[in-house]
């Protein structure tokens, strides 16, 4: 690529390269952002892990104490670090999470992408964006003012009786992810070729069955990426959930009890121990599981392919 | 201690922040960092204050936070060439970071012994700076419920009495909120009222600060908790504060004794020490804060 440069020109002269060329700044500058962000993300996994592992390499917890349902940091001989509890109150949340937020996204990402005249369009994406843009502890602060008590005073027939629960992190959240899962499917229909769509109007079918026969079909690979994508912020977000699930260290059991999450638990914990002892180490660890489940949730994403890729 | 009070023009400085300062005290007497700069440009235009410049960082325990931040305020205000930065963090992020040197004093409810190992606690100095106060506070719905004994109260917080009716309140069933266990507020708790008994926080609800348990008691019917005493004080009308085994939760009471469920705050310096940090924790424990400030943001003098 370099040696552009040395060709002569149209001339027939060949030219020096100029200073300038042969630094060639804009390949360095590229270059070495993309090594700062390999090497960032390296020591941060470097840095996580050590952290974590110490729970077993330096303090000698044991791992059935670990793997386990019970979270008593501070007991003595019963110590236990179960993150059972946390690990299973992620992964609840999320996916009730995404089984509320997919059908509405994807059925917001067909409208904008299919159905919407063009106003419609120009009023609901910047909508999405600004959505987007709300920070999350806006969405906390109205799931704890508004949410919970109505989940309290209007619900506690079906054993909401302290709205602080499972089902109204899932919402907060759901609403949180909205926005991610309806941009990306909205950019899956839109990479769809419009072929596609001529085809099969031309055949006499209506627009729902051209979408129901045709469109979803192609485009879910790109949904489910999709999805994956909403998942993995709904699996990271600490601030608007814990201030709605009421943070009850226990196996989760119904929607409408309280229960906790890997990040609430740190966040709750983590200004209040100090760096080397076990309780510390154990809510390194549960960063880690964090990491995993983040780490799982790229390779789905690489397996179902990019939106654009799966036609 | 002479060090300012040669200065003339330092002095004058004092003099005239005080002059404005207490102007303003008159019309706003209860607020404390104005109340606590007057005093303490009052007094230094007596040669109390032992003005350092230098810039220093303290972090940790929230609870004492509303205390250091205040006293930074009035030190600052009164030697104009200091900086003090005060952060949260908690208390354990206050033992590692003074203890790292990232921070020059370390805020702590409870003592480096208890959370660092030996070596290292060994290494830091404590500074006893003053006593603070928590308070049982129920949700406004609980009525007939005023004051709990220690035993009530281990029966409410180990999930052996679950319904108001048992002592004394209307039939509801009784929402336990917690601080996470390494909170300091529990901890406390947990030692002088419960005598080391273990929460049942299997059916409670857990929050993070002062301020999200003070939402959450406010919000749900049946609801109890533990807040500092300073909370309380901005949040009277939307809790029910209780006494503990019939002793009001007061400053007062606090600092005879027979308010039980206190303890004393700690600032750690790493090392004996020196220059501002040494000169701003003597001012903590010097007359102004000790007798000014801390009764004003209700927490117990620890210097007699």
């Amino acid at each position: 690529m370099t040696d552009l440069a040395l060709r002569p020109t149209s001339a027939g002269i060949r030219r020096a390269r100029t200073t300038w060329e042969r630094v060639d700044l804009p390949r360095r500058a590229t270059l070495s952002a993309a090594v700062l962000v390999v090497v960032l993300v390296a020591l941060l996994l470097f840095f996580i892990l050590s952290n974590g592992l110490a729970l077993f390499t330096a303090s000698h917890v044991a791992l059935s104490s670990v793997i386990n349902t019970s979270w008593n940091p501070d007991a003595g001989a019963q110590t236990t670090f179960g993150i059972l509890p946390f690990v299973a109150g992620t992964l609840g949340v999320m996916l009730v999470a995404a089984l509320i937020a997919t059908p509405l996204s994807i059925g917001l990402a067909l409208f904008m992408a299919e159905v919407a005249p063009n106003w419609a369009r120009s009023i609901t994406r910047p909508a999405m964006e600004v959505f987007v843009g709300i920070p999350s502890v806006v969405y906390g602060w109205l799931g704890i003012t508004v949410l919970v008590p109505y989940l309290r005073e209007n619900w506690a027939g079906i054993g909401f009786t302290l709205g602080f629960s499972w089902f109204a992190g899932s919402l907060v959240l759901a609403l949180m992810i909205l926005p991610t899962i309806t941009s990306v499917a909205y950019d899956v229909f839109l990479a769809i070729p419009a072929d596609l769509r001529g085809a099969s109007l031309a055949m006499g079918t209506t627009r729902w069955q051209t979408i129901r026969h045709i469109l979803l079909p192609a485009a879910k690979a790109g949904l489910a990426t999709a999805v994956v994508l909403g998942m993995m912020r709904a699996a990271g977000e600490a601030l608007a959930v814990q201030m709605v699930i009421g943070n009850r260290p226990v196996m989760p059991t119904s929607l409408t009890e309280p229960l906790t999450t890997l990040t609430s638990q740190i966040t709750l914990d983590m200004g209040n121990t100090v760096s080397g002892e076990p309780w510390n180490q154990a809510l390194w660890f549960m960063g880690c599981v964090l990491l995993l489940i983040s780490f799982l949730f790229v390779l789905l994403v690489r397996r179902f392919g990019r939106p654009g890729e799966m036609v | 201690m002479s060090i300012i009070a040669t200065s003339q023009r330092v002095g004058a400085f004092v003099l005239a922040t005080a002059f404005v300062v207490g102007a303003c005290s008159s019309s706003a007497t209860t607020a404390p960092a104005a109340s606590a700069a007057a005093s303490a440009a009052g007094s230094a235009a007596a040669g109390a204050v032992n003005c350092v410049s230098g810039s220093i960082t303290a972090s940790g325990s929230t609870a004492l936070q509303p205390l250091v931040d205040a006293a930074a305020k009035a030190y600052q205000t009164a030697c104009p060439n200091a900086t003090i930065q005060v952060q949260g963090g908690g208390s354990g992020t206050g033992l590692t970071q003074v203890l790292q040197g990232a921070v020059q004093i370390g805020d702590s409810d409870v003592t480096a012994e208890s959370k660092l190992q030996p070596a290292d606690a060994a290494t830091l100095v404590d500074h006893q700076v003053a006593s603070q106060g928590w308070i049982m506070v129920n949700n406004p719905d609980v009525t007939g419920v005023t004051n709990l004994t220690t035993d009530q109260a281990t029966k409410i917080w180990t999930g052996v009495t679950t319904n108001w009716k048992d002592v004394g309140g209307p039939d509801l069933p009784i929402v336990l909120i917690l601080r996470p266990q390494s909170s300091g507020t529990r901890a406390t708790f947990k030692k002088i009222v419960l005598g080391g008994a273990t929460e049942a926080s299997g059916q409670a609800l857990t929050e993070d600060s002062n301020g999200a348990v003070v939402t959450a008691v406010e919000g749900t019917p049946g609801s109890t908790s533990v807040i500092g005493f300073a909370y309380y004080q901005q949040n009277k009308t939307g809790l029910t504060g209780l006494q503990l085994d019939g002793v009001d939760a007061t400053v007062a009471n606090m600092t005879n004794g027979t308010y039980k469920l206190q303890a004393v705050g700690h600032m750690y310096s790493k090392g004996q020490p020196t220059g501002l940090t040494a000169a701003f924790l003597d001012y903590m424990l010097g007359p102004d804060v000790q007798s000014t400030l801390i009764p004003s943001l209700f927490y117990a003098p620890v210097s007699k």
